[in-house]
């Protein structure tokens, strides 16, 4: 037990190996054992949230090795950080089984690719050490990288290249300002820099730098427009793991940094913070209302999604905070079944232009349905899991700016807008086109990968106290030590004037 | 055990005939549905007779919902005489309902799918009616609005349809926005969303103001306008009323169950709900009798001119709604809810009349091509005479008659001793009561009396509906005759305070029901005056004198014109809401993502490439540019701590 963590993380790369050990053209094989490791991966990892004490907030399954000289590896899992480990490991073999036929060429790399990639992103969501950090963060964005660039589509160079530019100077910031803590701190160690008080100037600068790193991430408006072109580009699986994982990696990095460790230069930042919230909330969503591509309409419905995530994470209350988590939880449920809906039709039709479609539902009643439940969860039907967090989230800003809820509300208004007239352009009408008069609806296989989804977005809507129970006491800590943080800035303040 | 059998006998129905409808074919969908649907039904008078005549109010707790710091939310059922006379209303109507539809719709091919979506709407309905606070009430909310969404684009292979089920979703996201934002308020204020402890803690804020949008205004009075907001999107109120029109393009049985009898009186079972609330905030109930106003006056002189059977009935739910709320808006809140029960009655058993007609003629639902139909279908007509006497309430002053009499004229009554501005409130009840009659009137003619303007072969088919169609047809005309005199003393007469026990919180200078009974003679009489009025008019331009429709129409052209087209607002919400939208994501994407922020980046990417190219001389992909770059970084920040690591001390 004591390392399952490590054992998790590294499950995917030993997958890795040994598909690499196969011939190129067993295809099959290399299927086969990506599907097995994902899956044992997935039941590893359960493993570790059957045991996780909710009642604590520290880091829990800690493991700690001496690496390179004065670099520890260190691995450690909270309230915070738990669940996206396991939304990591249950989206991994969806992909898998998503990419089975789609992916023909290369297979072998591709699943090498994404069982690397898992490894990465775990590695993200559990590293204690801001160097493991950021080699795991980054180094999470190469197999990306290569998804994208070669099984992507036909712009794909333009899309990876824009992708490349945009985390480029996100990255540096984001070293030079690591560097920056660890001369300040003496240390490397994310338990021991949680519990660092850097001064308030020096928090702005790290502040700034760490935020050009998770803006892009997330994305946030303005630095958005990478977004929509890697998803269009991106194979159906890459879209999963795109905006299912890696945009989580922004609000994740917001919540492990920004806020506990620079919790003033966060106070005084946050009216930015909701600034570009709010904007990305309607601009991209009148975006959205346009698109003629439907993986581009979702990717700027992401866009907003995410919106609310920043805006709840440095409102800095409980509710904000677990609705934040809450909210890329779901999102990472049901954008990705969006795109895995939108895949569907893409293997059949190998178009994603919306107006090639119409009247689905009159052969494919099944899509229909699942397209439906997916669809209610992006508006934020309450019952669907994309109701909590959309709604945690307008509760604690409504605390913390009237205003900022206002705008953000109207969120609602227009997700309803863009996502049905979606739906009514696919699903509904009557079939017409000819080539669309023999589509076949789900296939067993499909069935299976959506299913679970369709599941979890339903229960998660009724019951999210699985998921609010496992946050709710890391949360209570952060919110807690953010605000004395406030408390104490504000005293030190009071006795400056006096003196 | 009783309550979740209700509330959840429709989920099961709808699970089972959505799921495995396919499979077990429409037929057992259709038993299973109904059958359920009447258990609930029979059940709900039970627990109407225990909790409204016997007084038993309960509250159960079913599991946790949310839970996040002080906000803890819970699934729950709570039943008091507000909740059991909703359950009524809900489950008789949606059984009748699910039993016309049998009939009614027999020869379409998704019935498993239509009967899913009718008893899925029932559940919501009655979540929305047991919940104890108000994030449960939200979920049955907008889980109508999604059932009503699916219903009203069931046919969808019509774009009509499509675009009238999308309309409807929206504009009701539309009044969700301000719901929304009203719970928020709630709970930024009180820490709870839980009515007991909501209602107990709203008296301390009396009085006092907080900053809202930049704004000190009256805690109260904001949160309570918010909350109508989502009311006025529901019952389809002035301003936020342009869907319910469209939502007739679902079939028939739907437009009687959701869009007449029970979704859009969610709007009023609210404000009821949250008396407590907006009882203390007197500048909201005042607007709530200012839109009840405009909307029972405007919807009515929409309806004197509509052509279509079923919008005539639409716009007469939407006055109608109006007078409820103006109930509530006064502070008469049972008066409001015994409309609300009564019109539940006639306005369904009317739709389901104006269905079997429809049933009759083939799908035709223009009335100009109907017309003498009451030797044809004489029991449909019977049905459609009693829905009307109810609605334009027909009755004996001072002594008995249909439902419409006991719970219209009860508003209009209580609307003249509210004493507003003018009595404005008052006058456009009564000019709406006129419209009312003359409207009911007009539709009753037009469909049956005079000679057939049907082609010959449609009215000589036309046809007495099937059994199925008739026995909902029946019990809803006993409904609408007899339910104003049986529980008029307990909804507003002698017994009201007994009945409505702590369900229904009044002010305690709010006698209004009292004061009602107390009003001038003429007063009384005015809403029999109106109904003969209408009536007489609808005569003479109808029966009497034929010609007179098309002359008057010609002579006020503008006005007519004006009626005809809704007062202009799908144009006007069209030219400043939706094509702005449009036009402006249009400008964002195009402008703002691709000129700008694309174009700086693209430009910056040429600077990159060109430097890259001459620095790097590496051209085997972009890939390689990354990896170099993280690469780069990577060695130096471990050259860079190893070196501090080796040297830390001397560093420091």
């Amino acid at each position: 037990m004591s390392n399952i963590l490590s054992v998790t993380i590294f499950l995917p790369l030993i997958g890795a190996v040994l598909i690499a050990t196969q011939n190129a053209e067993a295809k099959g094989n290399a299927r086969w054992i990506a599907l097995w490791t994902t899956l044992i991966t997935f039941a590893v990892s359960l493993l570790i949230w059957i045991n996780f004490d909710s009642s604590s907030a520290g880091f829990q399954f800690v493991e700690e090795y001496n690496w390179l000289g004065p670099l520890k590896y260190k691995m450690g899992v909270d309230g915070i950080s738990m669940l996206f480990v396991i939304l990591t490991t249950f989206l991994m073999p969806l992909c898998i089984l998503a990419s089975w036929q789609s992916v023909q060429i290369r297979v072998k790399e591709y699943m090498i690719a994404f069982l690397i990639l898992e490894t990465m992103m775990l590695g993200v969501f559990c590293a204690l050490d801001i160097v493991l950090f950021y080699l795991f963060f980054e180094g999470g964005l190469i197999p990306m990288f290569i998804i994208i660039g070669v099984w992507g589509g036909k712009r794909r160079v333009y899309a990876s290249f824009k992708f490349f530019l945009y985390t480029l100077l996100g990255s540096v910031l984001m070293l030079l300002a690591m560097m920056a803590m660890y001369w300040h701190a003496g240390t490397t160690d994310i338990p021991t820099l949680l519990q660092t008080k850097f001064p308030p100037e020096m928090q702005w600068w790290l502040w700034v730098a760490f935020f050009a790193s998770f803006a892009v991430k997330m994305p946030m408006w303005p630095v958005h427009t990478w977004l929509p072109d890697a998803h269009v580009e991106a194979p159906t699986a890459g879209s999963v793991i795109l905006a299912g994982i890696l945009l989580k990696m922004g609000g994740y990095g917001f919540l492990r940094f920004s806020l506990p460790m620079f919790p003033n230069a966060s106070a005084d930042l946050a009216p930015f913070v909701f600034t570009l919230s709010i904007v990305a909330i309607v601009y991209t969503s009148l975006v959205a209302l346009v698109q003629e591509d439907m993986k581009k309409l979702i990717a700027y419905s992401s866009v907003a999604h995410m919106g609310y995530v920043t805006m709840g994470i440095f409102s800095a209350t409980q509710q904000g905070v677990d609705g934040a988590i809450f909210q890329m939880l779901s999102h990472g449920i049901v954008s990705s079944a969006l795109f895995l809906c939108v895949g569907v039709i893409y293997d059949r039709m190998h178009t994603r232009e919306i107006a090639a479609y119409g009247g689905l539902v009159e052969r494919m009643p099944k899509y229909a349905f699942a397209f439906m439940v997916f669809t209610m969860a992006n508006v934020g039907l309450p019952g669907t899991s994309g109701f909590i967090g959309e709604f945690l989230t307008l509760l604690a800003a409504f605390k913390a700016n009237t205003w900022v809820a206002i705008i953000a509300t109207t969120g609602v208004i227009l997700s309803a807008s863009y996502a049905l007239y979606l739906y009514r352009r696919v699903i509904f009408g009557a079939l017409e086109k000819a080539n669309l008069k023999s589509i076949l609806d789900l296939s067993p296989r499909e069935v299976a990968i959506l299913a679970p989804l369709i599941l979890l977005t339903i229960f998660y809507g009724v019951y999210p106290s699985p998921v609010l129970d496992v946050t709710a006491t890391s949360v209570k800590n952060l919110v807690e030590n953010y605000h004395s943080a406030q408390a104490t800035a504000a005293a030190s303040l009071t006795t400056r004037g006096y003196q | 055990m009783i309550y979740a059998a209700i509330v959840f006998l429709p989920l099961a129905g709808a699970l089972i005939a959505g799921f495995f409808g396919r499979a077990i074919g429409p037929r057992p969908c259709e038993i299973i549905t109904t059958s359920f649907l009447m258990i609930a039904a029979v059940l709900s008078w039970i627990v109407f007779f225990q909790v409204a005549l016997g007084h038993q109010t309960s509250e159960i707790t079913l599991m946790r919902w949310i839970t996040s710091g002080e906000l803890d939310i819970s699934w729950a059922l709570k039943v008091d005489t507000l909740t059991s006379v909703m359950l009524v209303v809900v489950t008789t109507v949606s059984s009748l309902v699910h039993l016309y539809s049998i009939g009614y719709m027999h020869e379409d091919d998704s019935r498993p799918r239509f009967f899913a979506y009718l008893s899925l709407f029932t559940f919501a309905m009655l979540m929305l009616v047991t919940s104890n606070n108000l994030v449960q009430m939200f979920f049955g909310w907008e889980g109508v609005g999604l059932a009503s969404y699916l219903l009203i684009g069931f046919w969808y292979t019509k774009p009509s349809a499509c675009a009238a089920a999308i309309k409807a979703f929206v504009v009701n996201r539309v009044g969700d926005f301000g719901f929304a934002l009203g719970i928020f308020a709630l709970f930024f204020v009180f820490h709870t969303v839980n009515f007991d402890t909501l209602f107990t803690a709203v008296p301390t804020a009396v009085g006092k103001t907080f900053n809202f949008a930049g704004y000190d205004v009256d805690i109260l009075t904001t949160i309570s306008l918010l909350l109508f907001m989502g009311a006025m999107g529901k019952s389809a109120q002035f301003l936020l009323h342009t869907w319910l029109p469209d939502a007739m393009e679902g079939p028939t049985p739907v437009s009687a169950l959701i869009h007449a009898a029970t979704m859009v009186t969610a709007g009023v079972f609210m404000v009821a709900r949250l008396s407590p609330i907006f009882e203390l905030a007197p500048d909201a109930l005042a607007f709530v009798t200012l839109i009840g106003s405009i909307t029972a006056f405007f919807a009515a002189t929409v309806g004197l001119v509509q052509n279509d059977i079923k919008r005539v009935i639409a716009y007469s739910t939407c006055s109608q709604l109006g007078y409820m709320f103006v109930a509530c808006g006064i502070g008469a809140y049972g008066a409001g809810i015994f409309h609300l029960f009564t019109h539940a009655f006639f306005k369904a058993l009317l739709f389901l009349g104006a269905g079997s007609v429809i049933h009759a003629m083939h799908h035709e639902q223009d009335m100009r091509a109907m017309g003498g139909l009451r030797k044809k279908i004489p029991w449909t007509f019977a049905a459609m005479l009693i829905g009307t006497f109810a609605l334009t309430g027909v009755g004996i002053p001072h002594l008995t008659g249909f439902a419409g009499f006991y719970s219209k004229d009860a508003i209009i009554e209580a609307s003249y001793s509210a004493a507003t501005p003018n009595n404005y409130a008052f006058w456009a009840l009564v000019i709406a009561a006129v419209f009312t009659s003359f409207y009911s009137w007009r539709l009753v003619f037009m469909t049956f009396y005079g000679h057939t303007r049907a082609d010959h072969h449609t009215y000589d088919h036309a046809h007495e509906s099937p059994p199925s169609m008739m026995i909902p047809l029946a019990v809803l005309s006993i409904g609408a005759a007899l339910a104003g005199v049986v529980f008029a003393s307990y909804f507003i007469g002698h017994d009201q305070k007994d009945f409505w026990g702590a369900a229904i919180f009044t002010g305690e200078h709010n006698e209004i029901l009292h004061q009602m009974h107390e009003v001038p003679e003429w007063v009384s009489y005015s809403s029999f005056i109106a109904m003969i009025v209408g009536f007489a008019v609808a005569w003479v331009y109808y029966i009497g004198a034929p010609w007179l429709p098309e002359a008057t129409a010609r002579a006020f052209k503008p006005l007519y014109l004006f009626l005809l087209n809704k007062w202009y607002f799908d144009e006007l919400y069209n030219f400043i809401f939706v094509k702005p939208a449009f036009a402006l994501g249009r400008l964002l994407w195009k402008g703002g993502d691709g000129a700008i922020i694309d174009g700086a980046i693209d430009g910056t990417a040429e600077g990159v490439v060109r430097v890259t190219d001459r620095v790097v001389k590496m051209q085997t992909g972009y890939m390689y540019h990354y990896a170099f770059a993280m690469l780069i970084g990577v060695a130096a920040i471990l050259t860079w701590l190893t070196y501090n690591g080796l040297f830390g001390g001397v560093l420091k």
